[in-house]
């Protein structure tokens, strides 16, 4: 199972690569002129993002520096880790359903501290990829549509985010 | 929202460092943290460039579009009292292409529009508490503020977004290349029937509530 897994994401890139550019031929796009449009863009959204990686970084690493990470993963952890859900998670899923940059910080703590390969490691690699910020989203959506009673939105979206948390737990497993 | 996620981070952090004599690793880990943010950056820079130059040509080739064509039975399927004409679907259709191929800055925009739009539903729909203004109590003549409820439709919507969509984490890969993975891209499979099964029972809990009356 787990070289299946291995095997379909080494293959996953080229093939999207590939064939996102021979759709682009097929179709007579620049591709070349188009890419390099699109990388520009690209470099764009990063140098917008450094300001707020750095200010979040040096939180988290204040954070954890100062031994409240430990203390509050400690204090958490006995309970979660029956279930297989390591002390250093818990913030990290706190903090995912507010901000999504100031996860990214706890996570590179995380592989920092763990290694990216290692159970944690993996466990926090597929939880993020399969969770979002639930009370981010909410409050921008619904603020668009002046709405203030989201009804079952939120029992929802909790919901989803616990499937996401059980599946990662049971896929960093098997990896 | 961040502001009191940050300035609770620096302000605990500070203290709890006072009070456990930690206050050296902290002046550590401020001054090495804001210097790791940039070389990360710069890591990132690359892998960002490539996906959306990719992402470029697949929208002018008209690979997004037709996806977005692709899963109009979905939406059928998901949102079916929305007419099949209504602008509300293309906007819907865009954000969760845009979320699957994990296109950040596209999915805000469509969905902000998505829920623009199914307001605008409920407008057409008659529920008093989308017109313009709330209905007036006659007396004063001054317009009363009636609090909106979330139609089924936007309750639905954003929870499949708050389910996660996205199909390929590339941020993730970005940052396990960065900290010295064997094999960053190792995730990409588990990631996708993490984001499968979260998304699916996100569907059934929608298809159960919708059930009810």
């Amino acid at each position: 199972m787990a070289e299946v897994l291995a095997n379909f994401s080494n293959i996953m890139i080229p093939v999207i690569i590939f064939y996102i550019v021979a759709h682009g031929v097929i179709n007579r796009v620049q591709v070349y002129e188009e890419f390099v449009g699109g990388a520009k863009e690209g470099i764009r959204t990063v140098a917008q993002i450094l300001p707020t990686l750095v200010g979040l970084m040096v939180g988290v690493g204040v954070l954890r520096a100062s031994g409240f990470m430990e203390f509050l993963g400690k204090m958490l952890g006995r309970l979660t880790a029956e279930i297989g859900i390591p002390a250093d998670i818990v913030p990290l899923i706190l903090v995912k359903m507010f901000s999504s940059s100031a996860a990214t910080g706890l996570v590179l703590d995380i592989f920092k501290t763990h290694g990216t390969d290692s159970y944690i490691g993996m466990l926090t690699s597929i939880l993020m990829s399969c969770t979002e910020t639930i009370f981010y989203t909410m409050s921008v959506y619904f603020l668009a549509a002046k709405v203030s009673k989201t009804r079952y939105t939120l029992a929802g979206a909790l919901l989803s985010m616990a499937a996401g948390l059980a599946a990662s737990v049971v896929l960093a497993g098997m990896m | 929202m961040l502001n009191y996620i940050w300035a609770f981070m620096i302000l605990a952090g500070v203290v709890f460092a006072a009070f456990t004599g930690n206050m050296g690793a902290v002046t550590d880990a401020a001054l090495s943290s804001a210097g790791e943010a940039v070389s990360l950056c710069i890591t990132m820079a690359g892998v960002m460039a490539l996906w959306m130059g990719l992402m470029k040509i697949a929208e002018r080739s008209g690979l997004v579009a037709g996806l977005a064509l692709r899963i109009q039975p979905f939406l059928s399927f998901m949102f079916p009292r929305i007419p099949r004409e209504h602008e509300a679907r293309k906007y819907i259709a865009t954000n969760f292409i845009a979320n699957i191929l994990g296109l950040g800055w596209a999915c805000t925009p469509a969905g902000l529009k998505a829920m623009e739009a199914l307001a605008g539903l409920e407008r057409e729909r008659g529920n008093p508490a989308y017109l313009e203004e709330g209905p007036g109590d006659g007396l004063k003549n001054a317009p009363r503020k009636v609090p909106r409820t979330a139609s089924r439709e936007m309750c639905t919507f954003l929870i499949l977004n708050t389910s996660s969509l996205q199909l390929i984490p590339v941020n993730m890969i970005v940052y396990r290349t960065q900290y010295g993975s064997v094999n960053p891209a190792a995730v990409i499979a588990p990631a996708i029937l993490a984001t499968l099964f979260s998304t699916v029972v996100a569907i059934i809990f929608c298809k159960i509530m919708d059930k009810k009356p």
